[in-house]
């Protein structure tokens, strides 16, 4: 069998990566097929006020909520959320800090440093205080959650990639390649680029954890996508009234971020050791 | 080292300012229409932008911004009806006072557990310690704070529920409740202020701690396994005399050099935490503002922090030359 095989037996024997790995499955799983999972579907939009705050029984497996609707349909629909707001928000903050960090880092010189002291001021603030003036500024919607999250999480990636792309730089094989002729371009395509993807990876698994923390808050805020939509953080905000009574309409949604943002987490822990080259041959020296 | 960021602290604060500035500005919101609602006619919207200085070019309108926050004018928050720059003042110890006694809590919890987590490397305790960290980092902070409460305030009524003192609390001297009582010498007091900080302090410091007992954890092991470990081991010296004497003394440089990083998180998980437990800081200044859609108090917030944490890692930066001279340079 392929080469793929035991790489995937390598990455199996780490046992809390794998428990990431798994989480992350259910995620996606319950995400896909929320409109099938669920058993009720139509909960996510509507109310049955006579069934409200029931605790968890054999037809509502965690409870029901304030307006009578089923939580474990609406965990999983918003589950949609999660990914969604987790991978355009990391996603797109990759896309813009990663090539600025690049060339920031590949060219040096004054833009390269006014760069990074632009992006010394976005770290300058934790990411949600910056990112509650942004989406307070726009109006609570998901859309300008996931803008505000982008905005604020870009200058991060510039300043790893940057720090990667000098280390890298002075290399023999970067030397070598300039010395046959490559042009810039393909240099910091070709080989800076895959040289620290590996950093870029780690820290994209364990940033998808903490941008769900921040887009939790931001929802629990009220800052997130108006009701009835089932994000997370304001299902929290929502049963804060409702405690110590409907101790289950709190606990529901507040362990399905716990168990994402574990995953995320693991499995970044875990990568960091399975592409690491030096751990690896450490771990075979023993 | 010191001198470049004392001499970048400035800009530092200036481009924040700048930053909030343009995102408040360029956003396409428009603040006046915002502010007088949608019935306000076109005429009333004019007049209110002439008012409030809109009409201006942006560099006029940064120019002036400037002036407002160096003279410490920020506005009027609609939600207290006082300048923003009073509230935020007022409110400022005791958001201090939490974040103190939380990262306190955080190094006393962490660094013991991280040492001897290092020292036991793979026992069960080591093994659990470490499940514990990663646990404790996936945690929504406002969801721990309600679960804290929930079973300490609501089921077993050990601790209060919100607040920061019972009855009127000591006379304001530093606006540090735990301080202030002792200055004021009342000991019912100090005990209702601690009953009072000790949920959102360490719903505040087991995050800050898991970071810790990381960081300390990955510190102690470099330690251990260096060379000049080993030459004290091989001259005979007792294993709890090196780890007194060099491994807590490394550890606790790493520690201190994280200390900027782990306010911020503490700083985040304020925000939120303060609002659970109607701490009267900050945090719950800028929630009660979003509510009150108040947009002059969030800015100002804003830059409250930014400048907050600015001076924080300036802080870091000169304790930590004076413990670990070697970066100094």
């Amino acid at each position: 069998m392929g080469g793929w095989r035991r790489e995937l037996d390598r990455f199996t024997r780490d046992r809390a990566a794998t428990l990431g790995l798994i989480l992350l499955l259910l995620l996606v799983v319950a995400a896909v097929f929320a409109p099938i999972l669920s058993p009720f579907p139509g909960d996510v939009a509507t109310f049955h006020t006579a069934n409200r705050l029931r605790p968890p029984d054999a037809v509502n497996w965690l409870g029901t909520d304030r307006m009578g609707s089923d939580l474990l349909s609406r965990i999983l629909f918003g589950a949609r959320i999660t990914i969604t707001i987790a991978f355009v928000a990391v996603g797109s903050a990759v896309v813009i800090g990663v090539p600025i960090g690049l060339v920031a880092g590949y060219y040096g010189g004054w833009p390269s440093n006014l760069l990074m002291r632009v992006s010394d001021i976005f770290l300058a603030v934790p990411q949600i205080v910056l990112a509650i003036a942004i989406a307070q500024t726009l109006g609570p919607s998901i859309e300008n959650v996931i803008l505000a999250l982008s905005i604020t999480y870009w200058p991060f990636w510039a300043r790893l990639v940057f720090a990667e792309t000098r280390s890298v730089k002075n290399e023999i094989f970067i030397e070598s390649a300039i010395a046959l002729g490559a042009s810039p371009l393909r240099v910091m395509t070709m080989h800076v680029l895959p040289n620290i993807a590996s950093s870029i990876i780690v820290r994209t698994s364990i940033g998808m954890g903490a941008t769900i923390l921040t887009a939790a808050a931001l929802g629990f805020l009220g800052l997130g996508a108006p009701p009835p939509t089932p994000e997370w953080g304001r299902m929290i905000a929502e049963s804060r009234e409702f405690l110590p009574e409907a101790w289950w309409y709190a606990t529901a949604p507040g362990i399905a971020i716990f168990m994402v943002v574990m995953g995320f987490n693991l499995l970044g822990d875990g990568l960091r050791d399975f592409l690491d080259p030096r751990i690896r041959r450490g771990a075979r020296g023993k | 080292m010191i001198v470049s960021r004392l001499v970048w602290f400035v800009p530092t604060l200036a481009g924040l300012v700048v930053i909030v500035f343009l995102i408040s500005n360029v956003i396409p919101t428009d603040p006046v229409r915002v502010l007088l609602g949608e019935n306000a006619t076109p005429q009333q919207v004019e007049a209110m932008r002439v008012k409030l200085g809109y009409d201006k070019p942006l560099t006029t309108q940064l120019l002036r911004h400037f002036q407002d926050v160096l003279s410490g004018n920020l506005g009027v928050s609609i939600y207290s009806q006082r300048p923003i720059w009073e509230d935020l003042s007022q409110r400022l110890p005791a958001t201090l006072e939490l974040t103190l006694v939380a990262i306190t809590l955080a190094i006393a919890l962490g660094i013991p557990l991280g040492v001897m987590s290092a020292l036991k490397r793979n026992s069960l305790w080591d093994q659990a310690v470490r499940v514990l960290s990663v646990a404790g980092l996936a945690m929504a902070a406002f969801w721990l704070a309600m679960l804290l409460q929930f079973l300490f305030s609501m089921k077993l009524g050990t601790a209060p529920l919100n607040g920061r003192i019972d009855g009127f609390g000591p006379t304001a001297v530093t606006g540090f409740m735990i301080i202030d009582s002792l200055i004021d010498g009342d000991m019912e007091a100090l005990r209702s202020a601690f009953s009072h900080i000790a949920l959102p302090a360490l719903t505040l410091a087991l995050p800050a701690a898991a970071t810790i007992v990381r960081f300390t954890r990955a510190g102690v092991l470099d330690v251990i396994n260096s060379n000049f470990v080993l030459y004290q081991r091989a001259m005979g010296m007792p294993p709890g005399l090196i780890v007194w004497k060099y491994v807590l003394r490394n550890a606790l440089i790493s520690t201190v050099t994280q200390i900027g990083l782990i306010f911020g998180v503490l700083v985040t998980n304020a925000v939120v935490v303060e609002t659970v437990f109607d701490w009267p800081g900050i945090g719950t200044y800028a929630v009660q503002s979003i509510l009150q859609s108040d947009h002059k108090a969030i800015i100002a917030f804003t830059i409250w922090i930014g400048a907050l944490i600015v001076v924080v890692n300036l802080l870091v930066d000169i304790v930590h030359s004076f413990i670990d001279p070697r970066g100094a340079r």
